[in-house]
């Protein structure tokens, strides 16, 4: 791969990818809320959602986590807590790899289901489909790294690609040049990786930024809407070209 | 105290003559959508019938309404918040389409453009959600109507609790009902404490339950948590809707769709007064049998100086208060007590009350003596089984269920004297408990039953809150952004699906 390929991916490319997750979601959030939501299928088919849902949304949420803990944590941090990098690697193949199969078995049956299942299928816009295979393909190449992992177990591998990943966090584009030769697998891993912040805003997979932990510190269960809380048209959601006024604010006449 | 005031409903059972026209009016002007064609915010179902969706009552299935703890307190039936969000990925409580029906059209054009053929051109059924052909409809809307099918399948109604069902199996004793379900608007409603989302409130001014559709995120926890079964799932917007009471004509002072339109004159809207303070405490009754005594307990006298002077103080306007004096459905559920709500058990605290229906003497040789000397008939021997009506209105109570059957049929032995032998007799109402003003009252509103007796509904107060200068011009309700609609393509958005309706696919 050119230097110049390499410094456009994974140089310049997370960048982009990165505004548009962030602008793209913002923009959506404030136009077209009505559109933001999970996108369940359960209610015209429960069969395999169960397992499959399951698996796949706690396989995922774990990978997640021990993606941004890993990559984004600075390494001084586990050398000074006596975690060497060895071991590290091990944790992240181990527990990786346990995350990583029982997601590929949900999102295994969640993909069959969506392509196979009449009801789901007429019901799936491309976007859906297209935004399951890119994770399926993810999930595979994540999985297909463990491997190669193996045969170098100091550590150091997986140090590059922290030092690189916090370098494009603090704005060092520089960091590019650092997995100039890794191998081609954690390299279309990381470019299909970005390639899903890419497409996030224009997807289902919006309802992450709405994982409704919140419910949990709710005082009590009851909701109730003042007057001034409901807004025009009763609250069924205010269209974005009516925000809620404050109460006994006036308009002023236009002149 | 913290008053407020709920615009209520009351439905006559006794006067329903099953023509659907609720159930029609309010399809036609809410859901006839693509994703809704399977919701009906208001049904009437055949009793004894397993509804809609099927079992909805069986909460041991279902999981919906609230569960009192051993501590006292009361948590939605589907579990504490950790339960709700641990469930969040897979539903074990949500009723697949199939529990409802699945919606379905036919192959109308077929009739049109079939080539010349043996037989005459049919039009097949074909589903709406998959778009494929359906050889045999195995359930639909309303599949139960006036007894459709065997006993053993509707005899699976809970509220045969406590009955010798297997006699009413039998030709000579069978009995029918019927029964129009909409959103209850619930005191203690278990889809809002069930939404993680919160997207779902409680209007304080006038207690219409609304799903806001901007901030749900379809969890669909509230379709479980509602034991009424009353939030749908819109498949095609993955938001979850509900019965709107016809807000925007109730903020008007008019009756909602379904009350309007109601031929039979069984609906009635009105204002009741309650202290907010206490809906939990009463949602909380030890005893099952208590929760329709502790939702009257709560309920405020609109006469009462003292509960007037505190509803102005928290804001309730005067022309509310007038109508909550006025309100038909302080006089059914607290005057006359011949109105109850549906399941108190589920301690949501209903705010869609019913009269139960009165049926025929089931013994032939009782049958020909009433109502020729004035004596009051034994309820307990009417076809109905009593229990039956106690455990779909009081959780199996039957005192006050029999005392308003009673008053009813005192209504009519008073009526008949007044207007047939021309006496006014007095101790018929007596006997019930009422007096003779009362007794020409409750005529006047439950049989007579005019608009302005039904309808006592106060408008809203919105010029407090938005002007209308904002409003002017503007394009009304929408589902989109604005007034696109939401449906305007191209979206950057991820374009709505172009849907292909089931005649292009054939």
């Amino acid at each position: 791969m050119s230097d110049a390929v390499n410094q456009f991916l994974f140089g310049w490319y997370p960048y982009l990818c990165i505004a548009i997750f962030l602008f793209g979601s913002l923009a959506r959030f404030d136009r077209e809320q009505y559109t933001w939501r999970s996108g369940s299928s359960q209610l015209l088919r429960r069969k395999q959602l169960t397992w499959g849902s399951n698996l796949f949304h706690v396989g995922i949420l774990i990978i997640f986590i021990g993606h941004f803990v890993g990559l984004l944590t600075p390494i001084a941090v586990f050398d000074a807590i006596g975690i060497s990098h060895g071991f590290k690697q091990m944790l992240a193949i181990v527990v990786g790899g346990v995350a990583g199969v029982a997601c590929f078995i949900g999102l295994t049956l969640l993909v069959h289901r969506r392509l196979f299942d009449a009801r789901i299928r007429n019901n799936s816009s491309f976007g859906d489909i297209a935004v399951l295979l890119l994770l399926y393909v993810q999930l595979t190449l994540g999985l297909a790294t463990i491997p190669i992992s193996l045969q170098h177990l100091d550590g150091g591998e997986m140090v590059r690609f922290m030092t690189w990943a916090q370098g494009i966090v603090t704005l060092q584009p520089g960091v590019a040049s650092l997995i100039a030769d890794a191998n081609p697998i954690f390299k279309l891993h990381l470019f299909l990786g970005m390639t899903i912040f890419l497409v996030f805003p224009f997807t289902r997979l919006v309802h992450i930024w709405s994982a409704p932990v919140w419910y949990l510190g709710r005082r009590g269960y009851q909701v109730v809407r003042t007057r001034e809380q409901t807004g025009p048209y009763g609250g069924m959601g205010h269209t974005g070209q009516f925000p809620p006024r404050e109460p006994g604010e006036r308009p002023v006449p236009a002149e | 105290m913290k008053i407020r005031a709920q615009v209520a409903m009351v439905l006559n059972l006794d006067k329903c003559i099953g023509c659907h026209t609720c159930s029609v009016t309010c399809k036609n002007v809410w859901t006839s959508r693509e994703g809704m064609e399977y919701a009906w915010f208001n049904n009437v179902e055949t009793k004894p019938g397993i509804g809609y969706p099927k079992e909805w009552e069986n909460q041991d299935r279902w999981n919906g309404g609230w569960r009192r703890k051993r501590n006292g307190t009361i948590e939605p039936r589907i579990g504490s918040k950790w339960r709700v969000l641990a469930n969040i990925f897979a539903n074990p409580d949500l009723p697949e389409i199939d529990d409802y029906y699945e919606p379905f059209t036919f192959d109308y054009q077929h009739l049109q453009k079939a080539p010349e053929l043996q037989a005459t051109p049919t039009a097949r059924p074909r589903s709406l959600v998959s778009g494929k052909r359906i050889e045999k409809i195995e359930w639909g809307p309303n599949w139960e109507e006036i007894l459709g099918g065997e006993f053993s399948k509707r005899s699976a109604d809970v509220n045969f609790e406590g009955v010798q069902k297997e006699i009413y199996g039998q030709f000579e004793n069978t009995f029918m009902m019927y029964l129009p379900r909409l959103c209850e608007h619930c005191l203690n409603p278990a889809c809002v404490a069930a939404c993680p989302s919160g997207a779902i409130y409680k209007r304080e001014e006038d207690g219409i339950v609304l799903i806001d559709q901007d901030k749900c995120r379809g969890w669909r926890m509230c379709v479980s948590g509602c034991p009424y079964k009353k939030i749908y799932y819109n498949w095609s917007s993955g938001k979850s809707e509900k019965c709107i009471f016809c807000f925007p004509r109730i903020e008007a002072g008019q009756p909602t769709v379904c009350s309007e339109t109601c031929v039979g004159r069984i609906r009635y809207l009105g204002v009741v007064l309650y202290d907010a303070d206490r809906i939990e405490e009463a949602a909380s009754a030890a005893d099952e049998q208590d929760l329709y005594e502790a939702q009257l307990s709560i309920f405020l006298d609109p006469n009462d100086p003292e509960v007037i002077a505190q509803a102005r103080a928290d804001g309730v306007p005067d022309n509310w208060l007038e109508s909550a004096a006025n309100s038909p459905v302080w006089k059914m559920a607290m005057d006359w007590k011949v109105a109850f709500p549906l399941h108190p058990e589920y301690r949501t605290l209903p705010m869609v009350w019913y009269v139960p229906p009165l049926s025929p003497i089931s013994s032939a040789v009782e049958a020909g003596t009433l109502g020729s000397d004035g004596e009051m008939p034994d309820v307990r021997r009417l076809r109905i089984p009593l229990r039956y009506l106690a455990n779909l209105l009081t959780a199996g109570k039957e005192e006050p269920v029999a005392q308003a059957l009673e008053r009813m049929f005192a209504m009519r032995a008073y009526m008949r004297a007044k207007t047939v032998d021309g006496v006014v007799d007095g101790s018929i109402p007596e006997k019930v408990g009422l007096s003779t003003e009362q007794m020409d009252h409750m005529y006047e509103v439950m049989a007579i039953a005019n608009y302005e007796d039904r309808f006592v509904i106060p408008t809203a107060h919105r010029e407090l809150t938005e002007d209308a200068y904002d409003l002017r011009g503007s394009c009304g309700f929408s589902f989109g952004n604005g007034c696109s609609g939401g449906t305007s393509e191209p979206n950057l958005f991820g374009p709505q699906k172009k849907h292909k309706t089931p005649l292009e696919v054939a």
